[in-house]
């Protein structure tokens, strides 16, 4: 299997994931939520690449690495959401160039 | 083609799908459903990697917790979403343009690239062999990083008590049960024997002025 299926192949899957994530950036700049996805999409992208590391070369700390990686990204949206939704009950809209009045 | 090598083409397919149709797609519930699909998939390429125990976390953790956290959010929050749609063709062509240009350096990287030969001697833990995915890491994790993987959970906490405090709202409105001030409340002045006259009555009826404040 290891033989047919290198290390690059997940590189490869990985790279194209993390350009998503820029590229969603980029294309959602109003909606807030599919902004955080795209962030997601990215973290996905670099625990593909740890664990691929990971497998090939026979070292658990990519696998540890990406436990951690795991807990910033559930701590990111957790945070992320809350800030949108109190947002949201204060100005009634979650597009982004609105929130350059948020101050104090 | 073998079995393994056919399953890695599939989850991969449908990890790049699942990302592409989250960052176009029309209604931001699809996303959530195609972010759902991108994670399961990896997942799928975390089991064939060998690293069960963080494809399992993973549709634990994401699919479970943060993709179920995004859809009950999008489906909270009324929002005109057709109008936050509205830009999408105007950024297209510089979102292109990043995303190829960020390809094309990952190419670059790429094509030029080898395993040290001192990679192997480098290896913090080397994963035992014969030991499961999951047993070698909750050795190395309670073990070597606890104080780490203690940090994680803090990091965890601090987030929960952020979500709390940021989404926490009073209402005025409300009535509350206000526990202490039933507790203070003394017994010897909430009844008052009163002697009433016959044929003259009260003309001002004793405790009512506090019995106005007791609901409060």
């Amino acid at each position: 299997m290891k033989q047919m299926i290198g290390l690059e192949h997940y590189l490869v899957v990985a790279a194209t994931l993390f350009v998503i994530g820029i590229f969603g950036l980029f294309l959602n700049r109003k909606n807030v939520i599919i902004l955080l996805m795209s962030i997601e999409l990215m973290l996905l992208a670099v625990n593909i690449n740890l664990v691929a590391f990971s497998s090939f070369l026979g070292d658990l700390v990519g696998q540890v690495f990406t436990l951690f990686v795991l807990t910033v990204a559930a701590a990111e949206a957790a945070i992320g959401l809350a800030i949108l939704v109190s947002f949201f009950r204060n100005r009634g809209t979650i597009a982004v160039e609105d929130v350059s009045v948020m101050k104090g | 083609m073998t079995v393994a090598a056919f399953a890695f083409y599939l989850f991969a397919l449908c990890v790049i799908a699942g990302g592409l149709m989250t960052v176009v797609s029309r209604h931001p519930v699809h996303s959530v459903l195609w972010l759902i699909l991108s994670f399961i998939s990896s997942a799928g390429l975390f089991v064939l990697l060998g690293a069960e125990f963080v494809a399992m976390l993973l549709i634990i953790v994401y699919v479970g917790a943060v993709a179920v956290l995004f859809l009950f959010v999008v489906m909270m929050l009324d929002v005109d979403f057709a109008e936050l749609k509205a830009g999408m063709a105007q950024y297209f062509p510089i979102a292109v343009l990043i995303g190829l240009v960020l390809l094309m350096q990952f190419g670059l990287a790429f094509g030029d690239w080898r395993v040290s030969d001192l990679a192997e001697g480098q290896r913090q833990a080397v994963a035992p062999v014969g030991v499961d995915n999951t047993t070698s890491l909750g050795l190395l994790i309670y073990d070597q990083y606890f104080l780490l993987f203690q940090l994680a959970g803090l990091i965890l906490l601090v987030a929960m008590i952020g979500a709390i405090v940021l989404t926490i709202r009073h209402r005025k409105d409300v009535k509350r049960q206000n526990v202490l001030t039933q507790m203070w409340r003394d017994p010897a002045a909430a009844v008052e024997n009163v002697n009433v006259v016959p044929g003259q009555g009260l003309l001002k009826i004793p405790g009512r002025d506090k019995d106005k404040n007791r609901g409060q």
